[in-house]
């Protein structure tokens, strides 16, 4: 096993009990913290997979501003849930079902595809995944319209996020 | 070197583990979480098929940061809609909002 590798199984574990204890947490803001964790986690899977402008953008949109409005989120409506009590409702039996089998027969499917034979592409030098990522996204051969259309998308939720929020 | 399929199930994974906590919890805002963690999943997915895939595109990566604003405009409505409920109803849990429900 190469040193990446073993990396790769590191993150991959850290990350997966983080999300369990996120989503079994009977405290919330122990979970939001658990959610941090698992977002580096994430995060670190993009610097593996060489994307290392969407790793930053991971610590610093996720866990800089997604993480924290919901900390913020939990903090402001800690009183009506009690930490101790049961969090999940009386189906999650069946979500835990459907989880493990959707988990399972996704892993079927992908270890009878052919995706454990695809060879890694060499990143050559001069190519800079970096500037090809900021060109295409204003190109108007390439993605424009949806980059535009998210800009429209995030200042519509901000307004709507404001006058959903505001008092009377 | 780390197969394909390894990224693949790892996400699979994630997803399901955010599925479970969408499905489970009583808490909006824990249902928010789950969201968050299934959105994350399918980031994995989409930078690993374009590390693996034909580098000269790069979709995958431009459909993560799609994803990426997404995500915030979601938890943003999101926790703005709970807050108001909370101001409300004073809950936060998802099966005593049933206003609508028929």
């Amino acid at each position: 096993m190469s040193g990446l590798e073993i990396f790769f199984l590191v993150v991959a574990v850290v990350t997966l009990v983080a999300a369990l204890l996120v989503v079994t947490t009977p405290n919330l803001v122990h979970a939001a913290l658990w959610l941090i964790l698992a977002l580096f986690g994430v995060a670190a899977t993009f610097v593996l997979l060489n994307a290392t402008f969407l790793a930053v953008v991971q610590v610093v949109v996720y866990i800089g501003a997604i993480a924290v409005l919901m900390i913020f989120a939990i903090m402001l409506t800690r009183r009506v849930m009690k930490d101790s009590g049961p969090q999940t409702n009386s189906n999650w039996v069946w979500a835990a079902l459907l989880g493990l089998a959707l988990f399972g027969g996704l892993t079927f499917v992908l270890l009878h595809s052919d995706a454990a034979g695809v060879s890694l592409p060499a990143l050559s030098a001069h190519a800079d995944p970096l500037a090809q990522l900021g060109q295409e996204l204003v190109s108007p051969n390439a993605y424009v319209i949806p980059f535009e259309l998210a800009s429209v998308l995030l200042l519509a939720a901000m307004i709507g996020a404001i006058v959903v929020a505001w008092k009377n | 070197m780390i197969s394909l399929s390894w990224y693949l199930i790892f996400a699979a994974a994630l997803f399901s583990i955010g599925l479970y906590g969408v499905l489970a919890r009583k808490n909006a805002i824990a249902i928010l979480m789950g969201i968050e963690l299934m959105l994350n999943a399918v980031n994995i997915n989409l930078v690993a098929f374009w590390r693996y895939g034909d580098l000269a595109r790069i979709a995958g990566q431009a459909f993560a940061v799609i994803v990426f604003a997404v995500a915030a405009a979601e938890v943003a409505v999101g926790l703005a809609l709970v807050i108001s409920i909370y101001r409300r109803r004073n809950t936060v849990a998802a099966e005593e909002i049933d206003l609508m429900k028929w």
